[in-house]
């Protein structure tokens, strides 16, 4: 068998969930990454929020380009397909199998040098297009694959383990998501599980193109003083906006807030986030405000993170294409073909 | 002076301007005479430009049936000054030469050997519109009523077409017959009627229909099952994306739910065309994309994938001049080793090579299948001269009773009963491993797809026994591809002869009748038309049965007989090369020359040994 054998008979102390399987089940390969590679916890929190999630395994879709992020899709749910594919062409492929079987649910994991370098073209076109997914970039500011050469995301000034001071301006994945349409922009750290974990499950249940930029610390190219993507770093100039507390179905809703502190956001698929703000009239649903907000504190240096955009309404690519609710793999022949008759027509019109 | 006498077997040129309307007005002079019951075969040649640049449009008329393109002009409507010169020295002596007489030419601009017949088209134009656009318009209907005089094309049968064209639309049906009789009735009156050259009703066309190869193809994607399409916009195979998108929205839209049975995404270069394609093909969508040589270049990494990966995948290469942009609106099949070996490492693929509209249906229906049966790209390779020209061809066939061959893909059931499945695993000794699709078993049959290496269970290895057990698979699958793929076309000689000739593709019609006329002048010859790459046995066998073998083709390189010299072994020194290679389509003309040629001077010199077989094409 190619998948990962489990054994079957798990610990009784293991809870299942609604779909009856254990955290355990959503595990998949042991990772070969580098102890403390910041990929891995993220690994860690898709497991976590798809368990949370009752999603069943298999109907996840894990596509992925390459580098050391790219790998980490082997690393968790050994029960659904996943494919390593090229080098920063991971969104065109993902539309492709979006678009053959809407049914699955579609998660991109991608590094910043396979997003923000070589496949920019193909990450703003995804969200252009409006692919519904859940993309997550893990950025830790290198090539951590090719052994620590500055990805286009490092920022201007930051210094490289050799010594090396970057000149060029960082892209800003968040700032093009919220630009070119995504409607689900969140950024968030690996070394912060509590705040990782709902976002992911906000991405899940959002409904169209949800993006999360994770800083994800590369320790063995890019964890030292004068990295602005290292674990000291981040944590220093981490600025929250908000907090996902809870995600649930509307009627269960219970808990009471002041008002003002909270924003609910329904989403597609008929769960709320609630959202407890973090930063004084911080409004997650002004795509405008977010990128102004992102950009006036990016700028003082802080890393600014949390749910920044949320469209309650969005729509996917599917509905701009009016694609039939059967998945378009499951059309036979007498679906597809229109038949003998309408070729004879076809050909005397030929004539 | 001479003057060129024939019925139902000449070619006339009209030369235009780029924008100016006439390409539809021209397209009906075709049609008006197949309707005669005489096959045409008309050739747009255009330049890279969206108006004002010099265009053409050659229609040759042959009773026979050739389709090819003969060379030479017996009549020239020449509505271009910018080429006057040129249009008017290609004329053939004796042949005639129709023009706009309106502004005076002095008597250097025209020949001594050629018949004249001048029409003052814009004084008839402007006496009649005032709009600037419908003078302009009407202007090649009037010279199309005119010719029909001049050459006997019935005006009742162009009445006709109109009134198929503009049905419901009575104001435009008007007054095009208005346009149509003005020329017709000019004709009658000054111009002498008929010409040496004319066309007879005949029943030449019987059920062939007459279609573009780009259309053609589109539609073998709707009859093949094709859901998914990507591409980016490129000359010369743009429209096969936008006749799919046609046929889609004629086929394809649920009538109860209104809903669309396929996805088509204009991408946004080619790379992404072809993720898209290996997305959907990865999923068990059948997909494809439409491009030519400078869009295959951008697929190649990709391509490597989904031979490695094994993903079914097609592409349709509407071939055109290369390198780079090279000649964009002009024919070649100069694609053959670029795809044949597409990417990087050691990678083989299917190439199908239709040879008209009718396998271009036939080919993309086939190439869809084949994909999925081999789990691998396919290739269907077409060129501008069949992909955008329309050429009469048989009609399309859809045996009803034909399932779509899905391949080798495990199913829940499979997985449950506990089906062994290793993914890259030659369990049928066929090379052609199973597969499963996402989602289709909660535990079972889910594997990680890559570039990388892996053993055939897909577990990550770079171990060399896994690798090589790996490729040496994929070899295998290849040979079985050979059998798989649509087998060549013999054509025996009606003589035992010793020289043989290959060809393919749009180099048919012409082969066909360079076939007859070297027949008729006593040189004999066996011909295989290849269909697909792999070479089926039968290929090597042709090769093994003749002394000497022509490989006729449409690049500079020899590219097919490179091919073939590299997977069959055979001794290069007895495949001789016919090359033409300007951008114009191959006539029967140039390869009757070349090997006429040929024979002519291996006969004189056949006690010493002929150094250098090689013909090239002397005029590019
Ligand atoms: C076409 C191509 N060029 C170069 C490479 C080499 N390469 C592999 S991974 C990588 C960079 C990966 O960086 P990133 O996406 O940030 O992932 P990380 O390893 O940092 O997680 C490069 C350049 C490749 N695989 N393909
Ligand atoms: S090199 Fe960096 S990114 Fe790669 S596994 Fe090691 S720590 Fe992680
Ligand atoms: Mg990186």
């Amino acid at each position: 068998m190619t998948y990962l054998a489990k054994p079957r008979l798990h610990h009784p102390s293991l809870t299942t969930n609604k779909v009856g399987y254990t955290r355990r089940d959503y595990e998949g390969k042991i990772s070969t990454l580098c102890a403390g590679c910041g990929h891995d916890s993220i690994s860690a929190a898709i497991i976590q929020a798809c368990w949370e999630l009752d999603i069943e395994p298999h109907r996840v879709a894990k596509l992925s380009g390459i580098g050391c992020s790219s790998k980490t899709p082997d690393y968790f749910l050994g029960a659904s397909h996943g494919f390593n594919t090229v080098h920063g062409r991971m969104p065109s492929v993902l539309t492709g199998a979006n678009l053959a079987n809407r049914d699955l649910l579609y998660l991109g994991v991608s590094g910043d040098g396979d997003s923000a370098s070589i496949g920019l073209g193909q990450f703003a076109h995804v969200m252009r297009r409006g692919v519904c997914m859940v993309y997550i970039v893990e950025n830790n500011g290198v090539y951590g694959l090719t052994k620590g050469q500055f990805s286009a995301t490092a920022d201007r000034g930051s210094k490289s383990k050799k010594g090396v001071i970057n000149s060029d301006s960082p892209v800003d994945l968040i700032g093009m998501a919220l630009q070119l349409g995504a409607t689900y922009v969140a950024r968030s750290f690996s070394g912060d599980k509590a705040q990782l974990v709902p976002l992911i499950k906000g991405a899940i249940s959002h409904g169209g193109a949800a993006f999360i930029d994770v800083i994800s610390p590369c320790v063995a190219f890019n964890n030292h003083a004068g990295s602005t993507k290292s674990y000291d770093y981040v944590r220093e100039h981490n600025e929250a906006v908000n907090r996902i507390d809870f995600i649930t179905p509307r009627s269960e809703i219970t808990t009471d807030y002041a008002p003002g502190e909270v924003v609910e956001v329904l989403q597609h698929d008929g769960l709320t986030l609630r959202l407890r703000k973090l930063h004084d009239g911080y409004d997650p649903t002004d795509r405008l405000a977010a990128m102004n907000h992102v950009q006036t504190h990016q700028a003082r240096g802080e890393v600014v993170t949390g749910l920044l955009y949320v469209d309650p309404d969005a729509s996917d690519l599917h509905e701009a294409l009016n694609t039939s609710a059967t998945p378009l793999n499951a059309l036979g022949r007498q679906e597809l073909c229109p038949g003998a008759q309408a070729l004879a027509k076809l050909n005397a019109a030929l004539r | 002076m001479k003057r060129i006498e024939a019925v139902n077997d000449f070619v006339i040129k009209f030369a235009n301007v780029n924008g100016s309307g006439s390409t539809s007005a021209n397209e009906l002079f075709a049609k008006a005479i197949l309707r005669m019951g005489v096959p045409v075969s008309p050739r747009n040649i255009f330049p890279s430009n969206i108006q004002g640049l010099p265009t053409w449009y050659e229609v040759r008329v042959s009773e026979k049936g050739y389709q090819g393109r003969r060379g030479g002009v017996d009549m020239m409507v020449a509505m271009n000054p910018q080429t006057w010169d040129a249009d008017v020295a290609e004329l053939e002596p004796g042949g005639y030469l129709f023009y706009d007489s309106t502004r005076p030419l002095p008597p250097s601009k025209f020949r001594a050997d050629i018949h004249v017949i001048g029409m003052p088209l814009t004084d008839i134009c402007n006496a009649i519109y005032s709009d600037p656009r419908q003078r302009q318009l009407f202007k090649n209907i009037i010279y199309v009523g005119a010719l029909s005089v001049l050459l006997g094309v019935d005006g009742e049968v162009i009445e006709a077409l109109f009134a198929e064209q503009y049905k419901g639309k009575e104001k435009l049906l008007d007054s095009n017959v208005r346009a149509l009789h003005l020329g017709r009735d000019f004709a009658k009156e000054h111009l002498d009627a008929p010409l040496g050259i004319r066309v007879r009703r005949a029943d030449a066309v019987g059920e062939q229909i007459f279609v573009d190869g780009n259309s053609a193809a589109a539609l073998g994607c709707i009859y093949g099952g094709a859901t998914v399409a990507a591409w980016y916009p490129i000359t010369p195979s743009s429209s096969v994306a936008e006749a799919f998108q046609k046929y889609c929205a004629r086929y394809r839209v649920d009538p109860a739910t209104g809903q669309n049975k396929f996805a088509i995404v204009q991408a946004e270069d080619e790379i992404a065309s072809i993720g898209i394609v290996v997305g959907a093909g990865w999923n068990g969508a059948r997909a494809f994309t439409a491009t030519s040589g400078p869009g295959v270049s951008l697929m190649t990494e990709f391509i490597g994938l989904a031979y490695f990966a094994e993903i079914p995948v097609t592409i349709i290469n509407v071939q055109r001049g290369g390198p780079s942009t090279g000649m964009p609106t002009r024919t070649q099949q100069a694609d053959i080793l670029s795809c044949a070996y597409a990417s990087h490492g050691d990678t083989k693929h299917v190439l199908l090579f239709p040879e008209d509209p009718h396998e271009c249906f036939e080919h993309a229906a086939a190439a869809l299948d084949l994909a999925d049966r081999l789990q691998t790209p396919v290739f269907l390779m077409t060129d501008l001269d069949i992909g955008m020209n329309q050429r009469l061809c048989q009609p399309f066939e859809w045996d009803e009773a034909r399932e779509y061959d899905r391949g080798k893909v495990m199913t829940a059931e499979d997985l449950e009963a506990g089906k062994d499945f290793g993914r890259y695993k030659d369990v049928d000794g066929d090379g052609i491993p199973w597969r499963t699709l996402p989602g289709t078993h909660p535990t079972r049959g889910s594997y990680f797809t890559r570039g990388t290496t892996r053993d055939a269970y897909a577990r990550y290895s770079e171990r060399g026994p896994d690798y090589v057990y790996n490729v040496q698979r994929l070899l295998k699958k290849f040979e079985t591809a050979a059998g798989l793929v649509p087998q060549p076309v013999l054509r025996d000689a009606t003589r035992k002869t010793r020289l043989g000739v290959i060809y393919f593709g749009s180099t048919s019609p012409a082969m066909h009748e360079a076939l007859d006329v070297l027949t008729d002048a006593g040189i004999h010859l066996d011909a295989l038309r290849l269909r697909a790459f792999p070479f089926p046995q039968v290929v090597a066998q042709f090769l093994t049965d003749h002394d000497e073998v022509f490989v006729v083709e449409q690049n500079r390189d020899a590219q097919m007989r490179s091919l073939l010299v590299n997977e069959l072994d055979v001794d290069p020194a007895r495949l001789v090369r016919v090359l033409h290679f300007d951008g114009t389509p191959i006539t029967a003309r140039f390869i009757t020359q070349a090997i006429t040629q040929h024979v002519h001077a291996e006969a004189v010199t056949s006690q010493r040994k002929v150094k250098d077989h090689n013909l090239r094409e002397c005029t590019a």
